[in-house]
């Protein structure tokens, strides 16, 4: 057995082991390339094929759980083609029902330790980082890594810093973490190469919360700039830290 | 009065586990389950009754109490065990008796044992299943005092054994390429099947890291590689180029690019490693993949027919150290799939 090493342009079929089929839209996350995959997702879960177990769509690619043991390969990559050749999946429209999420953000080193390393990356002072980081205006991309968990983008050129190398071993609940163009929002303490440049009171995922997952991919979001008092003051109250939505105007 | 299961000691980590979520994918939570699926189904064979959740315990078990007479079955990794100081044979059913005291201690070879109930556990499902998502704060970690309501045994043999399996001492695991293979070229592919790896002391319910007993291993421009679905089995490389492999409580996507894919059926060899034991990779075609995840489950299917009333009853040793041992012990070559195969 030899490993296979081939390329081919976008939209592109692959195996995910045994266990499903991606459907990647670019080499690299672009809005048309991320909205296409979510455009195809809708497209796949119309046809209700019985063999597929379920969907998603990560930042450009539409993922099929399909058992592959059960199901040869050759059929579903026959359907997705046929499928795929029925328009054209760069164009496609944000999907329906956007929100505008204003989220309570805290950008102090106190809590946000890796600000100057990030403004350093992007080649700015610390003062004019922390400027343009309140004032991103993102949307989110996907939900994925962990429940609720927003992928958000796409920040200017300037942001598209790399991962750091080496993990940093705990990174808490609610911080903002930034790299290669693109906020997270952590829903739980982990492990991560991302940089943590904010800190909120919004938990996107709290299993003890009427709705424990509120955003969507397609919702937008903006920060309101808070003190970290104010964020220790959130932090004691619930887990919606003060965040608020309106209807994408 | 509902059937309970009292924890009266528990080690480290104790929790409930069943197969794990499916559905929840696109909202970013993975299927979660138990570590050694396979364990749960060995239970279910032993129990007759159907797959279902499982205490899972890894490295050390604790003391329990029920409050109604229930049949037990003891699977994954073999662990000291005994009810009253009366010691109990691994890999097999037991009757534990209303109000007496189930033991599990140390594990003595692999990683987790797994201690399931004639009737099953009654835990309250949350988003469709009762296992704990220890990544996600779904359930919890049992402790002292805690009280886990059973469902009522309808009974059945109690002395039922199966062959112990030999995935308890790492080996060799099967992989498949993925879709990030390609990013590493062929080189660094090639060394990475040759390399040998040692379980790492890092590993929980996310991910096993294995140490390679060389260099590590790096794609071309791997810090800026899009993020990516991850399912259970995907073997990823961080930063410092050891290999993660990715377990069932893992993210649902990543950044890290991933080398290649552990077979669903090698998932519970990984999970057993014991730490520092010897893992090699080797990479399948896709069609000799699939031929070993169908043989797999038809061990899975067989595995009623492999249960046999036990040998010796220790309650009629003399020797009670030397059944222990002889009870304990692991075959690092046999393999109890072999000629399961018609």
């Amino acid at each position: 057995m030899h490993w296979s090493l081939r390329m081919s342009e976008y939209p592109k079929i692959a195996r995910v082991g045994l266990s499903g089929v991606v459907v990647t839209f670019g080499e690299s996350l672009s809005d048309p390339a991320n909205l296409a995959a979510i455009a195809f997702r809708g497209a796949v879960d119309t046809q209700a094929w019985e063999d597929v177990s379920e969907t998603a769509s990560t930042l450009v690619s539409t993922f099929l759980a399909v058992d592959l043991v059960a199901v040869p390969y050759d059929d579903i990559h026959a359907r997705l083609t046929q499928l795929l050749a029925t328009r054209d999946w760069f164009d496609a429209a944000p999907p329906p029902g956007q929100k505008l999420w204003t989220l309570p953000m805290c950008f102090d080193p106190e809590v946000a330790p890796q600000i100057g390393e990030v403004a350093t990356e992007a080649g700015l002072s610390e003062d004019d980082a922390r400027r343009e980081l309140i004032n991103a205006h993102t949307r989110i991309i996907t939900l994925g890594y962990a429940p609720g968990q927003p992928y958000m983008g796409l920040l200017p050129e300037i942001w598209d810093i790399p991962r750091q190398s080496n993990l940093t071993p705990h990174v808490p609940a609610g911080a903002l973490v930034i790299a290669i163009r693109q906020f997270v929002l952590f829903t739980a303490a982990m492990p991560t190469g991302w940089r943590h440049v904010g800190q909120t009171a919004f938990r996107p995922f709290d299993p003890d919360r009427a709705q424990p997952i509120m955003l969507s991919p397609g919702d937008d979001v903006r920060f309101a700039p808070i003190t970290a008092a104010e964020l220790a003051a959130l932090d004691a109250q619930d887990s919606l830290g003060g965040t608020h939505w309106e209807p994408t105007p | 009065m509902t059937p309970t299961l009292e924890v009266l000691e528990a080690g480290p980590a104790v929790t409930v586990q069943d197969l794990g979520r499916t559905g929840y994918v696109a909202q970013g939570l993975t299927r979660g389950g138990a570590m050694d699926r396979l364990a749960l189904y060995e239970a279910a064979a032993l129990l007759a009754r159907p797959v279902g959740a499982a205490l899972e315990m890894v490295g050390m078990g604790g003391r329990f109490l029920s409050t109604v007479d229930t049949r037990i079955a003891l699977t994954g990794a073999p662990m000291s065990a005994n009810i009253e100081g009366r010691p109990l044979d691994w890999h097999g059913t037991h009757l534990l008796p209303k109000g007496q005291i189930l033991e599990i201690g140390g594990v003595r070879t692999g990683a987790i044992g797994y201690l399931s109930f004639g009737g099953g556990i009654a835990a309250t499902p949350m988003l469709g299943a009762q296992s704990a998502h220890l990544a996600v704060g779904l359930g919890t970690i049992l402790k002292p005092g805690h009280d886990l309501p059973l469902k009522t045994d309808p009974g059945g043999p109690e002395d039922l054994r199966l062959p112990p399996d030999n995935r308890f001492l790492g080996g060799e695991i099967g992989v498949v390429a993925s879709l990030q293979s390609h990013l590493f070229g062929a080189e660094t592919l090639e060394s990475f099947t040759e390399t040998r790896f040692l379980r790492d002391a890092r590993a929980n319910r996310q991910g096993i890291r294995l140490n390679p007993d060389g260099d590590g291993f790096a794609a071309a421009g791997s810090l800026r590689v899009v993020s990516e679905i991850i399912v259970p089995g995907d073997i990823q490389i961080a930063g410092d180029g050891a290999p993660y492999v990715l377990m069932c409580e893992s993210q649902t996507t990543g950044g890290y690019p991933r080398i290649a894919t552990v077979l669903p059926s090698d998932l519970p060899r990984v999970a057993q490693a014991p730490l520092g034991a010897e893992i090699r990779i080797r990479l399948l075609s896709l069609d000799d993949a699939i031929k070993r995840e169908r043989a797999s489950e038809a061990a899975i299917c067989g595995l009623a027919s492999r249960i046999a009333p036990r040998r010796w009853d220790p309650r009629d040793m003399a020797d009670l150290l030397s059944y222990r041992l002889t009870g304990g012990a692991i075959s690092a070559t046999a393999d109890p799939f072999e000629g399961d195969e018609p």
